[in-house]
């Protein structure tokens, strides 16, 4: 590289909680520092601090940097230097900001995943407030929400996101790129304590295998406790026929996705309400998933401002046996979450089936029965599981046995 | 030149006089008791008006002359156009042409319409402002470049220094939809029709001179007319009073923003889950996007319990039209229509009352309205450790806007402030305001997206929310949050000068804004 000016970063209107950088390396003068920010008055001279104490890291010592701040968290400022002082050198080197105390849990494989939250990866305001909405997912997205030449910098800042934003107990994922820019995501992501890995465009088992040992590596090398999980996301007609393959493929998969905007663009047809078009994709890529003892989720609703169609489509698509779908918008999540969580009928059916399990544990009896009907224990199990889902949700209160 | 001051019993270091003239220092709240007896204007005489009745004369300059505008005059006008008012400014623009100075400008509020004020300010026209200030107006002002000191007051404190004499008016200027030749004046009817024109009353009884300038001169009676014509010298007809499209916005809309849904959500379930939504509640709420999503949420729920309101206190908008209309609300009584549909409700239908602040917030009045309000919505630009409140200020020291009702309506039973923890990176709850406007023993709860604090003040709320599973933090644990988050601000720097004083609902001085250091 021998540049020696490069911006990282985005301003303008519309542009909130974010921040565009310019570095421009000299032979002398030190570093000077042009700051405009609209929150100077409270936040100048930390700005200003965080600013030489990233250059100083780097081990740059003469430079003029020009920040134009729109209110942005000292994460994605120091993100924004970061990629761009990268565009100027060749260093392997990470500015990492603390790890938030709340950021390290773990999720499990069988957790709900009804909605998961897509959040471009390029787009701070859109971040901060992710965790808020309930989402079971949070998806920094790498992939397609960002464009091609802002790859680079939005991977520095998923990363700084990962450690200082706190999405409330929702499980931690994150959209990697296809191919070789996949597997750098995958680097940069990993150490964060990342929970769930989604594989866009799979169409078979050998992606993920490439995946999975990249994971297993890193994990061995940085000794990492916390799972991570894959969710490949199936997106051609190719992947369809091979999606049980792709289910199997690796202990890690917990989730198959179905991408339907790019499905029916591989089939040749316009995507439509109803979905007669991929009514067999999503059938066939159900029973894949369910075969594999996995969950299957949905693909997203494009249209974020109409509620009434979202809610016909989650209800279609949990009574074809998926179990989650994708969110682009916050206002979403809710009608997602209501729609896959069971119904009164369902939960007062599942009470009835545990307190008759319950009943009959006591008496010591062997067979347990409802009316007529004997009940074996996977249904029991379901039972619980709905009933869990109920209290989680609210729907029903923790005590309700007494 | 040293001004003396005094810590006042906010703990603020008010200076003893402002503008030339003592003031009281904040004692606390309800611990003034004002003596004496209310100002009184001249006394006119019928046979010197119009036998006829015909006051109208042939343009606001004549008007303007024939009151005997001059010198440091004190000139009021109101804001019941908002950013489509066309006459005020032109008002210190005739001042101007007829060189004469030093007056004061004693709005009822300011918007950005009145941003070419800067000019008479600059060249003298004007000496100060007494009202509220925000955009370019209140950058002016906190850059220390009026001359004069600037004094804001609520809605219900413009009305208790006009009763008391504290700001004696020379000459209102009351801008009307419509009006008859005799004075008489409404805020329906016309093609500026902005709902109600209660803001000026106070100003129509007290001040020496009235004005009333319309766009639509209707026959005697001029009815029901808000504005009575026995206080009126002079009728101005001109083309245009104001810009429709910016008078009234034609719908307010709900936030979009999933951030302040989520807010809105929260404040009507801890509504619900406290008990203080209930049948027969009263209700304010203002036209800000999270406040129109909380009368829709509340609605909901009212709906949905076959319960009903009482009555509604306006800003009125659309939504609130509609729990009158669909059955959830008995009377809105209104101070000010902020939408069409509150405009129309206002002019048709009979359980929709015209209500000034007059009546409403006044501190002179034998009683108070908003202390019967069940349910108060508020903004603030900070809240402090404290529960203190400040809107006048942001946390850069900028003046930026007006107290509007916001401190007369903290007298209510459950005060409640739904606000963001942050907006972009500034903190909203912190150590201390930096203009304190409202006494934190009078605000009860803040809700924010990231989990609620009452007020320690409030055992009752406290003990209501046991086991309800609201997000309850103390305001201290809200405050590091944002901290953690935002990363803790500089103070804003300030200079000795004061550049406006805040006045309590009672008139004595709570706090003042300094220079802010460039």
């Amino acid at each position: 590289m021998n540049r020696n000016i490069a911006t990282a970063g985005n301003s303008g209107t519309g542009v909130r909680s974010d921040c565009e950088i310019t570095i421009e390396l000299k032979g002398k003068n030190g570093i000077i520092i042009d700051l405009e920010s609209k929150v100077k008055t409270l936040y100048g001279e930390s700005i200003r601090t965080l600013c030489n104490e990233v250059l100083q890291f780097f081990d740059i010592r003469n430079a003029l940097v020009k920040i134009n701040d729109s209110g942005a968290l000292p994460f994605v400022i120091s993100a924004r230097i970061e990629a761009a002082i990268k565009n100027l050198t060749d260093t392997d080197l990470e500015f990492l900001p603390e790890m938030a105390s709340g950021n390290r849990y773990a999720t499990t494989p069988d957790r709900f995943r009804f909605s998961r939250l897509y959040v471009p990866g390029n787009t701070p305001s859109m971040m901060i407030n992710a965790g808020l909405h309930s989402a079971d997912g949070i998806i920094l997205d790498l992939e397609d929400s960002v464009a091609p030449e802002k790859k680079d910098e939005a991977r520095i800042l998923v990363r700084n996101a990962l450690r200082q934003i706190d999405f409330y107990g929702a499980e931690r994922m994150v959209r990697i790129n296809q191919g070789e820019s996949g597997l750098k995501d995958l680097r940069a992501v990993l150490p964060n304590n990342v929970n769930l890995i989604l594989l866009p465009k799979c169409d078979n088992a050998g992606q993920i295998l490439k995946v999975e040992s990249e994971i297993s590596v890193v994990r061995k090398q940085l000794k990492l406790k916390n799972p991570v999980f894959l969710m490949p996301i199936v997106e051609n007609a190719l992947g369809i026929e091979n999606s049980f393959e792709i289910a199997r493929a690796a202990e890690s998969v917990v989730a198959l996705a179905i991408g339907l905007e790019d499905l029916t663009t591989d089939l040749g047809v316009p995507r439509t309400d109803e979905g007669t078009e991929s009514l067999y994709a999503r059938g066939r890529l159900i029973m894949a998933a369910k075969a594999a003892g996995i969950q299957p989720v949905d693909s997203v609703f494009s249209d974020v401002s109409d509620m009434e169609a979202l809610r016909r489509n989650v209800l279609i698509s949990k009574a074809m046996g998926f179990e989650g779908m994708g969110c682009i918008h916050p206002s979403q999540v809710p009608v997602v979450n209501e729609g896959f969580a069971p119904d009164e009928n369902e939960t007062e059916k599942s009470k009835k089936i545990v307190l008759a399990y319950e009943e009959a544990r006591k008496k010591g009896l062997g067979v347990v029965a409802l009316g007529s009907k004997m009940i074996d224990p996977p249904v029991v199990a379901r039972a619980r599981k709905i009933i869990e889902l109920a209290i989680k949700l609210g729907k029903l209160n923790p005590d309700w046995i007494n | 030149m040293a001004v003396k001051s005094v810590i006042n019993a906010a703990g603020r270091s008010i200076p003893l006089t402002i503008n030339g003239e003592p003031v009281i220092p904040f004692k606390g709240a309800g611990k003034h008791h004002p003596t004496g007896r209310k100002y009184s204007p001249p006394i006119p005489a019928c046979h010197d008006y119009p036998a006829d009745g015909n006051k109208v004369v042939k343009s606001l300059e004549e008007a303007l002359r024939k009151c005997g505008l001059s010198d440091g005059m004190t000139i009021s006008t109101h804001h019941h156009l908002r950013d489509g008012d066309l006459i005020s400014n032109r008002v210190f623009e005739l001042a101007s042409s007829m060189r004469v100075k030093d007056l004061v400008w004693f709005p009822s509020a300011s918007f950005p319409c009145n941003d070419p004020v800067i000019k008479y300010l600059e060249d003298g026209t004007i000496n100060r402002i007494e009202g509220s200030m925000n955009g370019p107006l209140g950058r002016f002002v906190s850059e220390g470049r009026m001359k004069g000191t600037a004094v804001l007051r609520s809605h219900g404190g413009r009305v208790q220094a006009i009763q008391d004499g504290e700001v004696k008016i020379d000459i209102a200027v009351i801008v009307a939809p419509s009006a008859d030749p005799f004075g008489n004046a409404r805020g329906t009817g016309g093609p500026s029709a902005c709902g109600v024109i209660g803001y000026a009353k106070a100003d129509s009884m007290y001040a020496s001179k009235v004005i009333v300038v319309t766009d639509n001169l209707v026959d005697l009676p001029c009815y029901p007319m808000e504005i009575e014509g026995n206080y009126v010298d002079y009728v101005v007809v001109v083309d245009k009073i104001g810009i429709p499209e910016k008078i009234v916005s034609g719908t307010t809309q709900i936030t979009r923003s999933p951030d302040r849904l989520l807010i809105a959500k929260l404040t009507a379930s801890f509504l619900e889950k406290s008990g203080i939504l209930k049948d027969g509640v009263t209700i304010q709420a203002g036209a800000g996007g999270t406040s129109l999503a909380i009368a829709v949420f509340i609605h909901q729920i009212m709906k949905r319990k076959g319960w009903k309101s009482k009555f509604g206190f306006g800003g009125s908008t659309g939504y609130m039209v509609k729990m009158l209309e669909e059955g959830q609300m008995d009377y809105i009584l209104d101070a000010q229509a902020f939408d069409l549909d509150a405009v129309r409700s206002v002019g048709t239908n009979p359980n929709h009352i015209p209500y000034p602040v007059f009546n409403a917030y006044n501190y002179h009045s034998k009683g108070n309205l908003t202390s019967m309000m069940d349910i108060m919505i508020l903004g603030a630009t900070e809240v402090d450790l404290n529960f203190n409140g400040n809107v006048v200020t942001h946390s850069d020291g900028c003046l930026l806007h007006g107290i509007g009702g916001w401190q007369n309506c903290l007298h209510a039973r459950n005060v409640i402030l739904p606000l963001p923890l942050f907006r972009d990176r500034i903190p909203v709850i912190v150590d201390e305001v930096t203009t304190l406007c409202g006494p934190g023993e009078l605000i009860d709860v803040i809700i924010t997206e990231r989990g609620m604090a009452i007020n320690p003040l409030r055992k009752d709320l406290i003990k209501s929310l046991k086991g309800s599973g609201m997000p309850l933090r103390t305001i201290k644990e809200l405050k590091d949050e944002a901290e953690r988050i935002c990363g803790k601000p500089q103070k804003p720097q300030f200079e000795e000068r004061v550049v406006a004083a805040v006045k309590w609902v009672d008139g004595t001085v709570i706090d003042v804004v300094r220079k802010i250091k460039t």
